[in-house]
């Protein structure tokens, strides 16, 4: 069976006091063999605890064979990547932008 | 804790810093100095410093970090704390302050401030220019020797294992990272993915994210541990310096929680070590005997002596805040208004209570509503004390004015404190810093004579300004006093019939001259400096003294000096009251000032109108209530005088009855009657009738003003015809 592509945008911050709300929120397409892609474009902000719920966000991805992909990087979110030398872990194309 | 919170928090404790900063900076420049006061200069800008790096406040740890490596000169000895390097680090003090105001309203720094910064900026570059430039060679030779048996990489390692929760405290480690990354170059990072759960099983409130870093600087190891002091309870820190030996290495690998091949994986990978080191580095671990990390430490020589000393200060400092943060706690001022308006509206209530306990004459209820009252009381004081602070902290801002306009002046002046231990409402403190600089800036200026002149009249060249603070019969006492030149009579007369005050035949008694000082545009400055002499000030500080139902008034003996006395109220809220009826009216006296209550004799009534009657010999004024406030009916045959006494002056209220102490909550008039005199503020009693509050002060000085007859101050002429 084939499950349709699915689009979750992100918008505003991805920091500790949103944490447990995106948690929520990103769960529930969390499907074996799903075919997932986030949108981080609208992403003003991001901290530890928002790196850390994408890097268990690819985590889950792998153990049920999902097809995960990071997409439209924010400057916010290309900072803490860069900052944090995670760009290999997650291994998404990111569109590199001048400062 | 959100973020806005710690914010706040921040800009609260970097007050506070940089008041204990400005304060140890008065001492050293007072001759006071020793180390301690400069390690705590020192600990202040560090602690700012490091705060706002966790805040992203990067206009306050640029500078900071400048006037900190200055500091940190002076305390090593390098940089000698002389008058101009402490005139110096006052303006950098000042430039914080005004950082740290920025921060509070959340805005940038203006472009005028920004300038000044810059200028200072450069000063302190100077200090620090001058030094590096003498002491570079030195350490690069110190440099060279440490080569020996170390590892290739030129590199700081740095080891971070975040705890669980210092996301939930509200910190960011990637802004650790951020911070360190502005003391030098993050040569390459490797974030430890091993300990994050898949999404399923995460709690995305805690932290399992760890840090291996390799990191390039100039920094030493504490400034670098310093980058961490926020979360180093929480974490585990290790950091290796730059060529450190390969089992040192190995003491790190070995502590932490990972599986050691992988650690020494990522040491590779980081370019901290080469891949032939790590060999080297697994087979002395195989080889050897496990030993403690820290004879290995102390063997290896490792521990650097001032890393040792910083992780004392470190241990002190913690356990001393550990102290003062169980003795005190915060709270919101507006809580604890909530508070006595609370308990204001209880009194009212029990007063309600005995009122009916009395009426129904029942014995028990009776017991239990005065003990009931009794309670009551108690909590009024406790609740009214958790508003009294110390006057001392109000006093000892005033070292850095007397300071200022000493040197603007050209003149010496030392400030000498006492009763700093003085306790009075905390709104009363807020508002009394106005007034008092304005005071203790005109005492300076007009009171405390140049040098030669003191010299002349046989006085130290020195002058002293004094300021005394002193609790009296429910009122607290300030007292701002030099010991200038005194005022001159003469030239204030002059002054005050010139300006149409005063008639040119009056009688004034020496005090009354001097109160016309606070006359509206009164000024006997015969020329108008920067900082007085205006004649705007006097009349304003007497309004500001006034709103706070308080008195000012002067003492001076020409040549002597002068004393200025501001009396206030311990409190604005509740007082003790003593009740008394004027026909069915009810009035309220504050108790602290009732002296005495005597029968008004028959003789003394009939002479009465004189307005005055002999206590025991004393001539004392009276008012009669009944006629003041025009209160109908017959006056009763039996009538009571209260005498009260106010700034030593005693004036009696004849009165109906005497109803005995009452506890009163001070209900402000409206705006409507604000202009009626006589009255502070209304009660509500037991019985739900409203009864005033009399304004004693303004009532004793019309009494006695009565003896000036047609001399009186215009003021009081005017409002008598009102």
């Amino acid at each position: 069976m084939k499950i349709a592509k699915q689009h979750i945008a992100v918008e505003g911050e991805m920091t500790i006091s949103r944490a447990l709300e995106l948690k929520e929120a990103l769960l529930p397409a969390c499907i074996d063999g799903a075919d997932l892609e986030i949108d981080l474009s609208g992403v003003t902000e991001i901290d530890a605890s928002g790196l850390q719920l994408m890097m268990a966000l690819k985590l889950e991805s792998i153990v049920r064979n999902m097809q995960l992909s990071f997409t439209g990087h924010s400057a916010a979110v290309q900072e803490a990547l860069e900052l944090s030398d995670l760009a290999g872990f997650f291994g998404d194309p990111m569109l590199i932008t001048t400062h | 804790m959100n973020l806005d919170e710690a914010l706040h928090t921040f800009v609260v404790e970097a007050r506070e810093l940089l008041q204990n900063m400005e304060e140890s900076l008065l001492d050293i420049e007072r001759g006071m100095a020793d180390d301690d006061a400069i390690n705590a200069i020192f600990r202040a800008a560090h602690t700012i410093k490091g705060s706002a790096g966790l805040f992203g406040l990067d206009f306050v740890v640029e500078f900071t970090h400048i006037a900190e490596n200055v500091l940190d000169m002076v305390r090593s000895g390098e940089l000698k704390m002389d008058g101009a390097m402490t005139a110096l680090m006052l303006q950098v003090c000042d430039h914080l302050n005004l950082l740290v105001e920025c921060v509070a309203r959340e805005a940038l720094p203006e472009a005028a401030d920004a300038s000044s910064g810059k200028a200072l900026t450069d000063c302190l570059m100077q200090y620090l220019g001058s030094y590096k430039a003498a002491a570079m060679p030195v350490e690069s030779e110190a440099r060279v020797e440490s080569l020996g048996g170390g590892v290739e990489s030129g590199c700081w390692h740095i080891s971070l294992r975040f705890g669980k929760d210092v996301l939930r405290y509200g910190m960011d480690p990637l802004s650790f990272i951020r911070y360190l990354g502005k003391m030098g170059r993050i040569v390459s990072i490797h974030i430890l993915t091993d300990g994050v759960p898949r999404l399923s099983e995460i709690d995305p409130e805690s932290c399992y994210l760890g840090f291996e870093i390799s990191f390039e600087s100039d920094a030493d190891k504490a400034a670098i541990e310093g980058v961490f002091e926020f979360v180093r309870e929480d974490c585990r820190i290790g950091i290796l310096p730059p060529h450190s030996k390969i089992g040192e290495y190995l003491a790190l690998i070995r502590e932490l929680p990972e599986d050691e091949m992988r650690l020494g994986d990522i040491l590779v990978e980081c370019g901290t070590l080469t891949a032939g080191e790590l060999e080297e580095a697994l087979k002395i671990q195989n080889a050897g005997e496990p030993r403690p990390i820290g004879e290995v430490l102390v063997e290896q020589s490792m521990v650097q002596a001032p890393v040792v000393e910083a992780a004392l200060e470190k241990q002190k400092q913690v356990r001393e805040s550990r102290n003062s943060e169980n003795s005190l706690i915060r709270v919101d001022s507006a809580k604890l208004d909530q508070l006595i308006n609370l308990v204001g509206e209880l009194i009212i209530v029990g007063s309600s209570a005995s009122l009916i306990a009395q009426k129904a004459a029942m014995g028990e209820l009776l017991e239990v509503t005065s003990t009931m009252s009794r309670m009551v009381e108690e909590v009024r004081d406790t609740a009214l004390s958790l508003r009294m602070v110390q006057i001392g902290a109000t006093f000892n801002r005033f070292q850095r004015v007397v300071r200022d306009v000493s040197r603007e002046l050209g003149k010496d002046i030392r400030l000498v404190i006492s009763g700093a231990e003085t306790e009075l409402d905390k709104t009363v403190v807020e508002k009394i810093g106005d007034p008092l600089t304005h005071l203790v800036r005109n005492s300076m200026d007009h009171g405390i004579e140049s040098a030669p002149v003191r010299e002349a009249r046989g006085k130290p060249a020195q002058g002293t300004l004094k300021l005394n603070a002193y609790h009296d019969s429910g009122s607290i006492v300030i007292e701002v006093s030099d010991d200038g030149g005194g005022l001159n009579r003469e030239k204030i007369l002059k002054k005050a019939v010139e300006k149409g005050l005063v008639q040119p035949d009056a009688e004034l008694s020496d005090k009354e001259i001097y109160q016309l000082i606070f006359e509206a545009g009164f000024s006997t400055a015969d020329a108008v400096s920067n900082l007085s002499g205006r004649g705007v000030g006097m009349d304003v500080v007497r309004r500001n003294i006034q709103d706070l139902r308080g008195t000012i008034e002067l003492e001076s003996r020409e040549g002597m000096g002068t004393t200025t006395k501001i009396r206030l109220p311990l409190t604005l809220s509740i007082i003790d009251g003593f009740l008394v009826g004027v026909g069915t009216s009810s009035y309220v006296i504050p108790l602290d000032m009732v002296v005495e209550c005597i029968e008004l004799d028959a003789a003394e009534r009939e002479s009465g109108d004189n307005g005055y009657i002999n206590l025991r010999g004393e001539v004392l004024p009276f008012v009669r209530l009944r006629e003041l406030f025009e209160v109908e009916g017959m006056a009763s045959i039996r009538q009571n005088v209260v005498v009260v006494q106010y700034a030593g002056q005693r004036a009696g209220f004849v009165v109906d009855t005497l109803e005995g102490e009452l506890q009163t909550v001070i209900k402000p008039l409206g705006r409507v009657f604000g202009g009626v005199r006589g009255i502070g503020g209304f009660t509500i009693l037991g019985s739900g009738e409203v009864a005033l509050i009399l304004d004693v002060q303004r009532l004793v000085q019309q009494a006695t003003d009565r003896e000036l007859g047609n001399n009186a101050l215009p003021e009081i002429a005017s409002e008598r015809k009102r």
